[in-house]
């Protein structure tokens, strides 16, 4: 959908279009802003599902913007101070109280963390619900994919920066994950810390990822999540194509709309109530009764006293569960491992979403009543597995967790097979709007 | 009787099923439930009473800062609950020449180690960490400072209710008097200065000044709250109007 084609500014006569007619002769102004925004036909029949992507970006910038202010006065620096207090944990209490307006900063970046998954999650949720990962939009999925890893191992990067109880504890638990792969997992784990336990080189170089590598590359993919997506165009809730319908003069699909000024001003709208929930939760609940910031990480880092119940932060917790639910040693490998290996296949699963789905159409509107029930019991499962994974394990839970977890992987695994068999409904010609 | 036995098995097993069905769909609930439970009483609610802040203030400093620190929190900041620079100098600042420093702790780090057999914590975000699942940081520590009963087994003759085993004693025991542990409840056996009714609301006072030292921007935080709030929801109305005016013409 994008092209580069397009004529150059012409000015007329004023100061600030002959300023504009200067520019545009020199770099691509006004191709870019057609392409993207004025001249970029989105369907006209987007729903409350697809604010998600905006508010993705909108978070995006906003966890730069006040990462940039806390990197001014955070110390990533493990040693204790004359109080007898981690460096690292004191300088964000004193962002808390002696920065001017420096809580509110911080807790816009910790709440920012969260509400960053929550929108995330929302927006591969609407993916899975209309298919917009099918052709042609597998690689607009895969870079999506990338994000969400990379997102992840930022967030565990800028969890373990406090230096809270948690923080330590929970990163000790995620990297001593490494050391379950054979032969060279112990060495592996203590390159990764850079230490043979959690320490002060640790936290240095998680504070180098958090605030350089990963944004970086961040960065670039969601930039490049954009492109793929003015590439190919958007899906709609019809999961049928609007550039089989085109005007014959101009070219522009009929049920397509620029998404200037109309998606603008209508993410205008979604972006002040998203904003009123994120101000609710960060004035009033900056905690979120543990879920956003856990009671254990303000307590200070302490090697030698292990809490008595670690769990991640929730948006992790599904995959936590999943690990912990292998409890079994088979096919002579160590159960441990054989968690860590589906942990992260429960990831790299969404990665094959695309060649998975075999279904004729690509809405859950016109989907079967075989689809409908499998995403059900998927969503159903992976709450389940999100709730466990925050509380401590028993015996009753565990078993919980391995159902759970054999439904999750069955969504996927089952899904070139019952995606055929399922009775779907015919697609229509053009965009409806419900 | 072939017949009736049959029924009668027949409606055995679909009992059996039912149960069956039942254990099975209440069985996730059942295994979530937790089994460890703690009772903590409620706190009362301090944060609006500067008098009660100013108060437990007082008690902080007299009875927890010799042995506790709260480096995180600077004298001057007691200015937030209605004291002046020379009230606090002249009444509270016991640990430090300049009004702008820390609430450090008068007691050495060996010394504390010594004594204790560890570094009793530092008590600025005391209230903040010690929340969980049985109550808020607030209900914790109101328990616990009235959970003190004498236990000759102990290094220091005391124990506790919430927190078994604890290292530190019973520093308000001049206050509250002693108590023993009988049937698992609590008894006051000797009275100290205080009524229990006066111990009780002393003890609210000084978790409601813990409360407010875990985060003295609490009240600025919501006021904030409120103003964003209202302001987001003019934008609101405005955001959607526009997007109703540009919206028109799509059909």
């Amino acid at each position: 959908m994008a092209s580069t084609n397009f004529e150059k500014f012409k000015s007329d006569g004023s100061l600030m279009g002959n300023v504009m007619e200067w520019v545009d002769a020199r770099f691509p102004l006004t191709a870019n802003w057609k392409a993207h925004l004025s001249e970029y036909y989105a369907p006209k029949n987007f729903n409350f599902w697809y604010f998600f992507g905006s508010l993705a970006l909108l978070v995006l910038v906003m966890q730069i913007v006040t990462g940039i202010f806390l990197v001014m006065h955070y110390k990533p620096d493990a040693s204790l101070n004359a109080n007898g207090v981690p460096v690292a944990f004191a300088s964000v209490e004193y962002i808390m109280r002696d920065v001017s307006f420096g809580w509110l900063i911080r807790y816009m970046h910790s709440t920012g963390a969260s509400a960053f998954f929550v929108v995330v999650y929302l927006h591969m949720f609407r993916a899975m619900l209309y298919g917009s990962y099918r052709q042609p939009r597998e690689l607009l999925w895969i870079f999506g994919m990338f994000i969400y890893l990379c997102l992840m191992a930022e967030a565990f990067a800028g969890y373990l920066l406090p230096w809270g109880q948690m923080s330590y504890w929970g990163a000790q638990v995620i990297l001593s994950l490494f050391s379950a792969i054979p032969l060279i997992g112990n060495d592996l784990a203590t390159w990764i810390r850079g230490d043979y336990v959690i320490g002060d080189a640790t936290l240095g170089r998680m504070f180098a990822f958090h605030v350089i590598a990963i944004p970086l590359v961040l960065v670039g993919l969601v930039a490049a999540h954009i492109l793929a997506l003015h590439e190919v165009g958007s899906n709609n809730p019809d999961g049928i194509e609007i550039k089989k319908n085109k005007d014959p003069k101009t070219g522009i699909p009929l049920d397509g709309i620029p998404f200037h000024p109309y998606y603008t001003v209508k993410d205008i709208v979604g972006v002040v109530v998203f904003l009123m929930f994120f101000s609710i939760i960060m004035f009033f609940a900056p905690e979120l009764g543990g879920y956003f910031l856990e009671y254990n990480n303000f307590i200070p880092a302490d090697p030698l006293q292990t809490p008595p119940h670690i769990a991640p932060v929730w948006y992790f917790t599904p995959f936590y569960s999943i690990l912990r639910a292998h409890t079994v040693n088979f096919f002579w490998v160590d159960a441990k491992l054989w968690g860590v290996i589906f942990m992260f296949l429960g990831v790299l699963v969404l990665f094959f979403l695309p060649w998975l789905d075999r279904s004729p159409v690509k809405s859950i509107r016109y989907k079967g009543p075989i689809y409908k029930a499998a995403l059900a019991i998927f969503v159903v499962s992976f709450l389940i597995l999100g709730y466990l994974g925050m509380l401590a394990p028993t015996e009753g839970r565990t078993i919980v967790a391995q159902i759970c977890t054999i439904l999750y992987f069955l969504f996927f695994f089952l899904m070139p097979w019952y995606t055929r068999i399922d009775k779907c409904k015919p697609e229509p010609e053009r965009v409806t709007s419900k | 009787m072939q017949a009736g036995a049959g029924k009668g098995h027949f409606e055995m097993s679909t009992n059996i099923i039912k149960k069956l069905l039942i254990v099975v769909l209440f069985a996730p609930l059942a295994a979530l439930a937790s089994n460890v439970e703690l009772k903590l009483d409620r706190a009362p609610n301090k944060a609006n009473d500067q008098a009660a802040l100013q108060n437990g203030a007082k008690l902080f400093v007299n009875y927890c800062l010799s042995c506790h620190g709260a480096s995180y929190v600077r004298y001057n900041r007691l200015k937030d609950i209605g004291l002046t620079d020379q009230q606090i100098k002249d009444n509270l600042m016991f640990t430090a020449d300049k009004i702008g420093e820390p609430m450090a702790v008068a007691m050495s780090r060996k010394e504390a180690k010594e004594a204790f057999g560890a570094w009793p914590p530092d008590l600025s975000l005391i209230a903040r960490s010690r929340a969980g699942e049985f109550g808020s940081g607030a209900d914790w520590l109101y328990t616990y400072l009235r959970g003190f009963y004498r236990d000759g087994s102990r290094p220091t003759g005391w124990n506790n209710a919430v927190f078994e085993n604890v290292g530190m004693p019973h520093v308000l025991f001049e206050l509250q008097g002693e108590q023993v542990m009988e049937d698992h409840k609590l008894k006051l056996v000797k009275p100290g200065k205080l009524t229990q009714q006066e111990y009780d609301n002393a003890v609210a006072d000084l978790v409601g000044y813990l409360v407010w030292m875990g985060e003295p921007v609490a009240d600025t935080r919501k006021r904030i709250g409120i103003a964003v709030l209202l302001f987001l929801g003019v934008l609101f109305v405005f955001a959607y109007l526009l997007k109703r005016e540009y919206w028109k013409d799509v059909h």
